[in-house]
């Protein structure tokens, strides 16, 4: 028997752990280098960064007030565009919940007529590939007058968010038990207090999955936004790093300052939500 | 409306309003954003789309087209390559996270990462790094071998393989997580009776992990095979489908002739996978909505 406190040292268990250590260490280096390799940049005065080496001889933050202060040519739009990728990202988590709560408490808990049809349409929208769907509708908000308005963005978003939206909420809602809704009929609620009173609050945890699945989904968005906004000052920041690229001596550490300044708040959001995130999303996303 | 009630005899049906209940009158009234969303953004676009692809000299173009077939290539390579590496780490990883150490856990609390940042700093952060010139990468090989590295985006093949690392380096995370989540759904007795009776790691994994983890991995990999299909960031922010458009896969060969202004082209390119993803799209429903 193991004493708490007393470890026994065995070749055995120096073994495993070696064997661990052999997969881990190459797992945390595959992770991080992309993602050091950018904060390396940010941190690098031009010349460190362009000699390829693993620690800068100068560290500096300098590149960070340039991109603060709007200092260079390719960053005249910074904050505005920063306030976009913000505004697009937060419309687009409140439309999707609306949307999506209301369709998944008609579908599961108001068993309306024709709801698992529904159901089934956004699912076969949520089985489009992203690239595909974005050619026809390109074209569509065209027609409809909407490219360059930020409202494209959103509906769009809100399109490719909804369906596994209301698919998570809608496994969600069946958990819940009908007893509740009976028992505050028999207390004379009507429909939209039950809706309001009882399912909301009981929602709560998946409902903060889904918002933070829909800000963080428009947040990173790169295709449509490229396709559905062109001007300087309507283009999220995503889009303004793409551009970036468009010039033949691109200012390299100022792009990966700007994007290591870009990543931070879904990685932010992801690690403050996460308890909520990995158990509502994966049970949606493969049911087993 | 009416009912029909036998042969000839047809009786009017009561109005709709009296035949519904409030309840399902308020779930109509909730549902209807949802509704109007896909018809307006989905029905409408993809019918309006399939319009304009209609013409058989859309098909005949494409055929002519020696980038089409280049990239109707390279998405296969993409999909039997790419996903079956993809699925198969993600696999083996989620037995590995699966063991109980606390800095295991600390692992797997950052090997998210790629998955919760979004694409386009760390694609681009990937491609600085296989700079010719200034890239670290060749930096490296240069510091260790003296010669120059080689110039990993201009060949089309080297490239097409840098593309697809990007594309697991992304998704790993998540279909890591998802098959964590069906390893952890094994009962442990199984694996206790397998370690009295002496059984191997691949035993057990042959006999207790693989049959309870079967009907999960193929329906990751169809679904990932599904969203691969839509992946433009990996291919689009490190190749820009070059050299000389060689490395285009359908979904940004699609953007392309978009982008072109040959929208039918685009349109007709995305129907030629149709007949690849619609029973794709078949089977995952038919599972999902068991």
């Amino acid at each position: 028997m193991k004493l708490p406190g007393v470890s026994e040292f065995s070749w055995r268990d120096v073994a495993t752990e070696a064997r661990l250590l052999l997969i881990g260490i190459p797992v945390f280096l595959w992770t991080m280098i992309p993602i050091y390799h950018m904060f390396l940049f940010a941190i690098s005065p031009k010349d460190d960064a362009f000699s390829g080496k693993l620690w800068p001889d100068h560290p500096t933050l300098h590149n960070f007030t340039i991109v603060f202060k709007q200092q260079h040519y390719f960053l005249r739009d910074f904050y505005i565009q920063f306030w976009n990728s913000t505004v697009i990202a937060v419309s687009v988590g409140v439309l999707t919940l609306v949307i999506a709560t209301c369709a998944a408490f008609a579908i599961s808990r108001l068993k309306v007529p024709g709801g698992r049809t529904v159901l089934n349409l956004a699912l076969f929208t949520y089985f489009i590939p992203a690239a595909f769907l974005a050619v026809p509708m390109y074209r569509t908000m065209g027609n409809y007058g909407l490219l360059n308005n930020h409202w494209s963005l959103i509906l769009a978003m809100v399109t490719i968010a909804s369906p596994y939206a209301i698919w998570v909420l809608k496994q969600a809602s069946d958990k819940l038990p009908v007893e509740l809704d009976e028992a505050a009929v028999m207390d004379g609620a009507t429909t939209l207090q039950i809706f309001r009173l009882v399912y909301l609050p009981l929602m709560m945890p998946s409902l903060v999955a889904i918002g933070t699945y829909a800000v963080l989904l428009a947040w990173n968005e790169y295709l449509y936004a490229f396709l559905l906004l062109s001007n300087d000052r309507e283009i999220t920041l995503p889009v303004a790093l793409g551009n970036f690229l468009a010039a033949d001596d691109s200012p390299w550490e100022l792009l990966m300052t700007t994007g290591f300044i870009y990543a931070l708040p879904p990685a932010a959001v992801y690690y403050a939500f996460r308890r909520y995130m990995v158990g509502g999303l994966t049970a949606g996303a493969v049911k087993s | 409306m009416a009912i029909t009630l036998s042969g000839d005899q047809a009786l009017p049906g009561p109005p709709l309003s009296s035949r519904l209940t409030p309840a399902q009158v308020w779930g109509i009234v909730l549902l209807a954003p949802y509704l109007l969303v896909f018809l307006a953004f989905v029905v409408y676009p993809v019918c309006y789309g399939l319009w304009l692809a209609r013409a058989p000299e859309n098909y005949v173009a494409l055929y002519h087209d020696p980038i089409f077939a280049r990239a109707a290539i390279n998405t296969l390579i993409f999909l039997v390559v790419g996903i079956n590496i993809k699925m198969l780490i993600a696999l083996f990883l989620s037995g590995f996270f699966a063991v109980q150490r606390p800095w295991i856990k600390w692992l797997s609390v950052i090997f998210i990462l790629p998955w919760a940042v979004p694409s386009i700093p760390t694609i681009l952060s990937v491609r600085f790094m296989l700079n010719p010139e200034w890239g670290v990468i060749n930096h490296l090989i240069f510091s260790f071998t003296g010669d120059d590295g080689p110039n990993w985006l201009n060949d089309p093949t080297v490239a097409l393989s840098m593309a697809i690392g990007v594309h697991i380096w992304k998704s790993l995370p998540f279909w890591t997580l998802i098959l964590i989540t069906g390893r952890l759904a094994i009962s442990h007795d199984l694996f206790e009776a397998a370690e009295v009776d002496g059984a191997s790691w691949w035993q057990k994994f042959r006999y207790i992990t693989w049959p309870s983890m079967q009907t999960l991995y193929v329906t990751c990999t169809l679904l990932s095979m599904i969203w691969t299909l839509g992946d433009f960031n990996s291919v689009y922010l490190l190749t820009g489908g070059g050299p000389a458009d060689l490395t285009h896969v359908l979904a940004t060969l699609g953007i392309r002739y978009l982008r072109l202004d040959q929208l039918s082209l685009a349109m007709a390119s995305i129907v030629c996978a149709m007949p690849f993803v619609l029973p794709l799209v078949y089977f995952m429903m038919k599972r999902l909505s068991r």
